[in-house]
């Protein structure tokens, strides 16, 4: 594997910019391919990511997305100047949603994002303040 | 089976990246919601969909999908196509419902001539 020590990076995020969503995650999946990670890990690092500038896209005004790679593990941390989360447990059940209805017709907002991101990190924290914003942390372990 | 052997038996219309037919359809997968799709697709699938918008190029290109199905008569934006073309994401469209459109596909993977 092409990795020495620590490859790190960030993409800036947008607030409702739909436009470009996924762009941050297809950027980060190509840079993986191409120090020859393996499928499967790239497949979950693509899911946290896409749903992580889904989530900024949707809620906040913006954010950035950081990431950095190690011969162990990739950790992505996504922050965002957003309202916040109220109720964090709340938020991590799969279905609870609080996006508007023009959201839930382009096909997000159906509270899958938050769980889609556990399910597929093994390591997941989220930290919110109401009225600051959001931070989450994840890892995914090469081996 | 490649793509081109489904485009070439059920009412398909290409609207993107023509070259993909040539791509390998390892399935297909059938939903609306996009997370799903990121969350359940698998690598090389067909998927069925009834969303037009530009995020469906950026999910099938995140998760290598073989190509998307537009069903039901949707027409896709002009701005989806012309992101469908720079990512390489073969859009196709059909007046077949998601129910016909999946159930055909699933025949024609099984081997049977539909």
């Amino acid at each position: 594997m092409a990795i020495s020590q620590s490859i790190e990076g960030s993409f800036q995020l947008i607030g409702g910019n739909f436009d470009n969503a996924g762009e941050a995650s297809i950027k980060l999946k190509q840079e993986l391919a191409r120090l020859g990670l393996n499928e499967e890990i790239i497949r979950r690092v693509a899911i946290v990511t896409f749903e992580a500038e889904i989530n900024v896209i949707i809620y906040a005004a913006a954010g950035w997305l950081h990431y950095a790679i190690t011969l162990e593990q990739i950790k992505i941390k996504v922050e965002d100047m957003g309202p916040g989360i109220e109720n964090i447990e709340l938020a991590m059940q799969e279905g609870y949603s609080t996006a508007p209805d023009w959201v839930r017709e382009l096909g997000w907002g159906a509270g899958m994002g938050l769980p889609n991101m556990k399910k597929n990190s093994d390591e997941f924290k989220i930290d919110s303040v109401v009225g600051e914003g959001t931070t989450v942390e994840m890892v995914i372990n090469i081996k | 089976m490649k793509l081109n052997d489904i485009v070439n038996k059920l009412p398909l219309k290409v609207n993107s990246y023509s070259d993909g037919l040539q791509k390998d359809v390892s399935g297909g997968y059938s939903s609306d919601l996009l997370s799903d799709v990121l969350a359940n697709s698998r690598e090389g699938n067909v998927w069925i969909t009834l969303q037009t918008n530009l995020n469906i190029v950026a999910v099938a290109s995140v998760k290598n999908l073989a190509g998307i199905i537009i069903v039901s008569s949707k027409k896709p934006p002009e701005e989806t196509l012309k992101k469908a073309e720079e990512e390489k994401i073969t859009i196709m469209t059909t007046s077949m419902p998601a129910f016909e459109t999946a159930g055909r596909i699933y025949q024609l993977l099984q081997g049977k001539n539909v």
